[in-house]
């Protein structure tokens, strides 16, 4: 087995994985109703392809790919398409979008599958047939998976993610232990499009279970896969951290893995690849963690577009249960509202109370201690940061990497002033993203601004010299008049004018194209997807700053230590 | 709405001071074992008066008392001041350093996590800086040649400022060893001829070298627990010990031994309870070596030439004078770049 290699930091939260290991993996009963939106992986959403009133089929495309990054979006189950509206989604923005509202018919009836023998096929082939089901990384950035295998370098390590280190979320340790074949199946589709030799799964030594399903699986298919069992450390699944561990190579600051030669998948994306090519099953279901605050916590297998509130309620939540979380503790989400639908990234929810998550001491001052330090796996220095974030210093905030923080909470789970630092590092970011925008925006104005000015410039200019122009030839014309002019051609000034003025014309033509092909940069013309986007921004910089302020209000020091 | 994390389970403030306060316990046992119990005043009195500026502080800084006052810096800062200063000086010498510590030196620096200075070391500074005379009295330990007094005899004293029939507090102090030490070098005596003196010990100071040796033993217990980085007193003693090395092999007659430097004065108590201060030592592992290095340079250096006996809070103010560039200095590289390829 290789040399394990280890990154720097890192935290051990209790995990609370037994919770939800009891029971086997419980295909959700279909819900009286599933909302589907159509933004459900990185990049641009899906654009529908249904009409309201219309009968679908499972698996049936219903949201068809955007632009380069973008991916499918498919009827989960057989019925009729009652609404495409916007609706609430498990977005920390709390901002609607687009989603389409499927009643379903009980019937569960399949459209056309289309299964494919991967062998035969060509890693373009593969990557087109993914994105026609919809597959996105199921680990939580749902990046569109096609993406991912269509790279332009030599990529020699495939490495499968099974490490799930967060706390509370069982999914990936559950399907590896129930369906470790088709696991195996998958990653197999996945090394024959990247053409990768070496294959490395990393599992966290937390899951025995599945680390013995999986090395079973692997034998039983004689693939060259090898299950490399890694130490349990918050978060040792961070892709990049994941990397480091299994190969010893780091991943540089704003590279991809493909930089290295290496690309990493989850393990349960590899199980929707295998679905799709062998079975041609579109994506259209998960498994999802039910945890917390709940009597029965347990792994389900639901249908995309299921209300969450639906699925927590065959998990029994507990009387105190007052918020749901989607992701793990460390990482994830507080729900707007527990009716929001299931989406491909939601890979837990936790039932919270008080009594689960307590809530946190008031903030004291930094005391420099850099236990926060010591515990970042990006190997950053949180107290400086939290220092210029407090501040509104964003230039040395950015000097600082603050955009190389991936948010893993480590820094706030050690701090003993209590300080909310991963608040502070999300406030700081989306500011300083804003004010990016802003000043682009700006940029663009004054330019508009100052052509504006040289054309009204140009124009006078050349007024003036068509004047002049005309002038002369008048006067030469005259003076040819009064030459000896019986058999005189053509004049060859008579059409001066004329070119002159197609000349002018198309300067003025350029003009407006260049102005034209300017404009749509402007946040004028953006289209409401973008706007959607910039106003999420903005509201969750709100928020944020109202957090923020909240906190400031209740530790008092960040503000006033400036004076000083 | 709250964001992620959803739990936490540090160690806090007031549980890491409460630790670092403990890990004093042993060295101060052992100074009440020779010293006898008048220490155990002064640092009530020290104690006393840091919890009530700095409570009246919080006030007048319109800050909320509780939270503050329950983190035990204040108190920390008291003790420390209070294992600094003579045990039979005057009740109001602690109260005053340790006033001014935390009102000056802490709070108007703004307060907790902002102040630049150790707080315990500008109060002893302002202290030996006013008071030379009052600062530089030390009681001799129980059990020497000349006459000490009882235990119950020095509280007497302490409380109701009394001493036995006959006897004058003069002849109840001392200088201390390093004191003596310098002193004694300038009057043309020879290192290992002053050592010889009833005053010192097997390493250093009879008595105080115990003592140091009870600060290292909680000192190791910080380290063991990790309340404390080991850069700084590691390197803070090793340069000690390596400067002070050299001297002393080049010239023994002049310079004292390694050893030496370390069990006398403020060198273990300071390696372990006060450049460790968080707030006022650099962030970063370099960053921790150098200001170490350079506290024990800075340490050798007044030690051996300086106008004052002991090095160790002039160190440590100068030495956080520079925490702030050598901060900048030392920035680690970060995971995923080589090295820090930025303009800092
Ligand atoms: S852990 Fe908290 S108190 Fe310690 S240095 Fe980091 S931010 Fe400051
Ligand atoms: S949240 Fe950011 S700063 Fe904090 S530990 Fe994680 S990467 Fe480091």
């Amino acid at each position: 087995m290789s040399k394990l290699h280890s990154f720097h930091g890192g935290i051990h939260p209790p995990t609370h994985k037994k919770e939800s290991t009891q029971s086997p993996i419980m295909t959700a009963p279909l819900p009286a109703q599933l909302i589907i939106p159509f933004r459900q992986h990185a990049g641009e959403a899906a654009k529908p392809v249904v009409q309201v009133g219309e009968r679908v089929l499972k698996g049936q495309l219903i949201g068809e790919p955007v632009g380069a990054i973008s991916s499918s979006i498919h009827a989960p189950t057989s019925g009729t398409i009652t609404a495409i509206e916007l609706q609430q989604v498990a977005h920390p923005s709390a901002l609607p979008d687009l989603c389409a509202t499927l009643v379903p018919d009980g019937l569960d009836e399949w459209g056309v599958r289309q299964p494919l023998s991967y062998r035969q096929l060509s890693s373009v082939e593969l990557q087109k047939h993914l994105r026609r089901c919809g597959i996105v990384g199921m680990g939580g950035a749902v990046f569109p998976s096609d993406m991912k295998l269509s790279h332009p370098v030599v990529v020699n390590t495939l490495i499968i993610n099974g490490a799930e280190c967060e706390p509370y979320i069982t999914c990936d340790d559950m399907l590896m232990r129930e369906r470790a074949e088709g696991i195996v199946r998958g990653i197999e589709i996945l090394r024959h499009a990247l053409g990768t030799d070496a294959v490395l799964i990393g599992i966290e030594d937390n899951k025995p279970q599945a680390i013995a399903a999986m090395q079973r699986a692997i034998d039983e298919s004689s693939h060259p896969f090898k299950v490399v069992v890694v130490p349990t450390l918050y978060p040792g699944g961070s892709a990049k951290h994941l990397i480091k561990v299994l190969t010893g190579v780091e991943v540089p600051s704003g590279k991809l893995p493909t930089d290295v030669g290496v690309q990493c998948f989850n393990v349960a994306t590899a199980y929707t690849v295998h679905r799709a090519v062998e079975h041609g099953e579109a994506l259209v279901s998960r498994v999802v963690t039910v945890t917390g605050n709940v009597e029965h916590a347990r792994n389900y297998e639901a249908l995309i577009g299921t209300p969450f509130s639906d699925l927590v309620a065959l998990s029994l939540p507990k009387a105190d249960t007052d918020r749901y979380i989607m992701g793990g503790p460390m990482m994830g989400v507080e729900l707007p509202a527990v009716n929001v639908p299931l989406v491909k990234a939601s890979n837990c929810v936790i039932a919270a109370s008080d009594a689960l998550f307590p809530p946190q001491p008031p903030a004291m001052p930094c005391i420099r201690c850099t236990r926060c330090a010591q515990a970042c796996p990006a190997e950053l220095q949180p107290q400086d940061l939290y220092w210029f974030a407090q501040s509104d210093n964003f230039g040395k905030a950015l000097e600082y990497d603050l955009f190389d923080c991936i948010e893993c909470g480590a820094c706030a789970y050690v701090c003993p002033s209590s300080i909310p630092l991963v608040q502070y590092y999300r406030y700081a970011k989306s500011e300083i993203r804003a004010r990016d925008l802003e000043k682009r925006a700006a940029d663009l104005a004054r330019e508009r601004h100052d052509f504006r000015q040289f054309r009204i410039e140009r124009e006078k200019q050349e007024k003036a010299e068509r004047l002049a122009q005309k002038e002369r030839a008048a006067a030469e014309a005259k003076a040819a008049a009064a030459a000896v002019a019986a058999a005189t051609p053509a004049d060859p000034d008579a059409d001066t004018d004329d070119t002159q003025q197609i000349r002018i014309d198309a300067a003025l033509a350029r003009a407006k194209e260049q102005a034209a092909a300017a404009t749509p940069k402007n946040t004028e013309t953006l289209t409401p997807e973008q706007r959607a986007e910039i106003e999420a921004i903005e509201a969750r910089r709100a928020k944020i700053h109202d957090l923020a302020a909240d906190a400031g209000a209740d530790d008092e020091p960040p503000k006033n230590s400036q004076g000083n | 709405m709250l964001s992620s994390p959803f739990i936490a389970r540090p160690l806090s403030v007031d549980r890491i001071m409460r630790r670092v306060l403990y890990a004093l316990l042993p060295g101060i046992a052992l100074y009440v074992w020779y010293f006898g119990p008048a220490i155990l005043v002064s640092i009530a009195l020290a104690a006393t008066t840091a919890l009530a500026t700095e409570a009246l502080m919080l006030k007048l800084r319109d800050r909320p008392v509780r939270p503050f006052l329950s983190d035990y810096s204040a108190l920390l800062t008291g003790v420390l001041i209070a294992l600094s200063i003579p045990p039979f000086a005057p009740w109001w010498l602690p109260v005053v350093g340790t006033a001014f510590a935390i009102a000056v030196a802490k709070h108007l620096y703004g307060g907790l996590g902002s102040n630049p200075f150790n707080p315990a070391m500008i109060g002893y500074a302002v202290l030996i800086i006013s008071f030379p005379q009052e600062m530089t009295q030390w009681i001799s330990p129980q059990g020497m040649g000349h006459s000490v007094l009882s235990y119950g005899e020095q509280l007497r004293y302490v409380f109701s400022g009394v001493l036995p029939a006959g006897m004058q507090l003069d002849a109840l102090t001392m200088s201390t060893p390093l004191d003596t030490l310098k002193t004694q070098l300038q009057l043309g005596m020879t290192v290992s001829d002053i050592r010889d003196l009833p005053i010192y010990g097997r390493l250093a100071g009879k008595g105080s070298e115990m003592v140091a040796a009870g600060f290292a033993l909680g000192g190791l217990y910080l380290l063991i627990a990790r309340i404390i980085p080991w850069q700084l007193p590691v390197a803070f003693l090793g340069t000690l010990f390596a400067l002070s090395g050299v001297f002393h092999l080049i010239d023994p007659a002049h310079y004292a031994p390694p050893l030496f430097h370390w069990f006398s004065g403020a060198a273990m108590i300071g390696a372990f309870f006060i450049l460790t201060d968080p707030i006022t030592s650099p962030t970063t592992a370099k960053g921790r070596i150098l200001f170490g290095i350079g506290a024990g340079v800075l340490t050798f250096v007044i030690r051996a030439y300086g106008g004052f006996p002991d090095g160790v809070a002039f160190a440590t103010i100068l030495m956080n004078m520079c925490v702030p560039l050598i901060d900048v200095w030392t920035q680690p590289r970060i995971f995923g770049k080589k090295k820090k390829e930025s303009k800092r």
